[in-house]
């Protein structure tokens, strides 16, 4: 059997079977959950929060600044432009180039990292989804279960959802 | 007196908010086309201009600045709703903006997008236009970052490209959904847009972080373009031109004009695709409430403008301050103070007359009352310049006008062709919404059912 999941309306069901098959002894990385929208204020929904992805756009940021001051006091210098005795190196107005270059490479940080880490484009197809999942079900299930029987029960018992498997 | 309102199920909201993309009628294809033809007679119009050169304009000297260049900056203003306004209730959290996020982010990017053109078309040979862009040459000419041309070029495409990202990012999930429910091509397309999105808990968190942090960023962005495209004028010492004042008043003038356009843009929406459940009077409350604030606002810049060049009594701006107020401008002048703050003021300040149409009224005036502003920003400084000889006026002709027009129509067109292709409102994003109000509603009911509340 490839699978055995569940697919809840309510999320306090979905949040009782996730409990449950924690109970039963499924690992917690083992479980698959999947919503049509963020289930936060759930413990479902809480896995994978962590992130350093603020660090990482902060550091993007930094980058693109320091590109920035390089591009153009490099640039200036190499083909300077004398107005009548003013700076090669004009770092007041160089400044408005500087803000947009950090600002793009955070944003461009941002969501490359997003990409990356939410795994955004993959054409790896998931072990387990359905299409209900878009209509505003939660699925909670198991991928290549080692006992498919055992899963199953835990499922049926928390009521609420329909147990769905593929074989 | 209280409005119960009827709640859409999640079957209803998927359904209605999908309809616009899923279903095509007659009506779609005749607006595409009557826009279509307007904008390809703009666009063979500025093919014409381009033949015969900036003769054919009313630009001459001393104004080499008229439509085209208000037309510039009246669209990165009307770009300035969108995102900001987004991205600022994003970061407070507000529950009301959930419907309109979309609709205003998808104004900053097509806004945006036609305003970033009017450089091109007033350059006369568009050809040429790689001239602007920093490149080694033997002229020694790269990297002039001294000029605002050059700061415009970044912070316009900086915002530009933050903003589609901004727009684009939240689609996934919607992408996914339509996916889902649909077949052949459509599943082909939707199911590229969203390759890899399923909806896991990891992917929802990072989607989040990274909407927050990109809201962050395009705040401080989205007041840097503005204040930079005001640069444009404040940089040259041209009479009403060399101000410190500048910067905030063409921000605040340019979130003005935005969200003037957002509440037309959502009014048309919600009468054109039925969004009456979504799209509700509270919206258009709360955004007519930031219209009066920033109605108000405008009105204190303009009359501190005024103010310090009247009581300064400078020699070379006074002929542009008396021009404006009582002489050859003054009736775009006043017409201006009216649809910006005489006529809005009812309709925004009262409560009762703060409908949805009261709301647009007001913002149709507001618009037009934004491109003078603009207009009598560029013209009439560059008409009275500091020496009496230098004294010209403006007058536009047929192909700025053509031109100016089909802008207006590539925006209803881009607009209608995104709310065919994504739903207008995000529906992850309103599901969130209705469930927190329905689990907001839960727990007053489990406290009242424990008798914590009286």
């Amino acid at each position: 059997m490839k699978a055995v999941y569940a697919l809840y309306r309510n999320p306090d069901s979905a949040q009782r079977a996730f409990t449950q098959l924690k109970k039963a002894g499924i690992a917690d990385r083992r479980i698959t959950v999947l919503s049509s929208e963020p289930m936060e204020e759930y413990e479902f929904g809480q896995r994978d929060r962590r992130t350093i992805i603020t660090w990482l756009a902060a550091g993007g940021g930094v980058i693109g600044l320091i590109g920035a001051y390089l591009l153009t006091s490099i640039t200036q210098k190499v083909w300077p432009i004398d107005t009548g005795g003013m700076p090669i190196v004009t770092n007041w107005t160089n400044m408005i180039v500087l803000f947009e270059l950090t600002m793009l490479s955070a944003i461009a940080t941002t969501v490359i990292t997003l990409l990356i880490t939410a795994n955004i484009p993959s054409w790896k197809k998931p072990d387990l989804y359905d299409p209900l999942v878009s209509e505003g079900r939660i699925l909670i299930g198991v991928a290549n279960p080692s006992n498919p029987s055992l899963i199953e029960s835990t499922l049926q018992t928390i009521g609420g959802g329909v147990v769905k498997k593929i074989e | 007196m209280i409005h119960h309102r009827v709640k859409p199920t999640d079957r209803n909201m998927i359904e209605d908010l999908l309809r616009p993309v899923l279903h095509t009628t007659w009506r779609f294809y005749l607006a595409v086309a009557i826009l279509g033809g307007i904008v390809l007679t703009g666009l063979s119009t500025w093919m014409y201009q381009a033949y015969n050169g900036l003769v054919v304009t009313g630009d001459n000297w001393p104004v080499y600045w008229g439509f085209h260049e208000t037309n510039f900056v009246f669209w990165i203003g009307i770009s300035h709703a969108g995102t900001l306004i987004s991205a600022i209730l994003r970061i407070c959290n507000a529950t009301w903006r959930r419907p309109v996020t979309r609709c205003a982010e998808a104004i900053t990017a097509f806004a945006l997008m036609i305003g970033g053109i009017f450089p091109l078309i007033h350059l006369g040979r568009p050809w040429l236009a790689w001239w602007l862009l920093p490149y080694p040459s033997e002229r020694g000419i790269w990297p002039n970052y001294r000029s605002p041309l050059a700061w415009d070029f970044f912070a316009i495409n900086t915002y530009l490209i933050g903003s589609l990202l901004f727009l684009a990012l939240p689609m996934i999930p919607d992408f996914a959904m339509i996916r889902d429910r649909s077949t052949g091509l459509r599943h082909k397309i939707y199911g590229l847009l969203s390759k890899g999105w399923y909806g896991t808990p990891k992917q929802w968190h990072r989607l989040e972080a990274a909407m927050h942090i990109m809201a962050l960023a395009i705040i401080p962005v989205a007041v840097s373009v503005h204040t930079i495209v005001s640069f444009d004028f404040s940089m040259a010492v041209v009479p009403m031109w060399h101000s410190t004042i500048f910067g905030p008043y063409f921000v605040a003038g340019a979130i003005f004009s935005g969200i003037a356009a957002l509440i037309i843009a959502m009014a048309i929406l919600r009468k054109i695709l039925h969004l009456e459940k979504y799209l509700e009077p509270i919206h258009f409350q709360n955004l007519g409430k930031l219209l009066f604030t920033m109605s108000m606002l405008w009105g204190y810049f303009v009359f501190n403008e005024r103010l310090t060049t009247w009581y300064g009594n400078g020699t070379a701006e006074m002929p542009v301050f008396q021009a404006t107020q009582s002489g050859r401008y003054a009736p775009l002048f006043w017409l201006m103070v009216f649809c910006n703050f005489v006529m809005p003021f009812p309709f925004l300040a009262i409560r009762r007359m703060r409908t949805i149409t009261g709301t647009v009224i007001a913002s149709c005036g507001v618009v037009v009352g934004m491109w003078l502003e603009r207009f009598l920003i560029v013209v009439p400084s560059l008409s009275y310049k500091a020496m009496p000889y230098s004294w010209g006026h403006y007058m536009p002709r047929w192909p700025e006008v053509v031109i100016m027009s089909s802008s207006f129509a590539a925006l209803v067109l881009l607009y209608l062709l995104f709310t065919k292709f994504v739903p207008i409102i995000s529906l992850w994003e309103l599901r969130v919404g209705e469930h927190s109000e329905l689990k907001a509603a839960e727990s007053v009911q489990a406290a009242e059912a424990a008798g914590e509340l009286v």
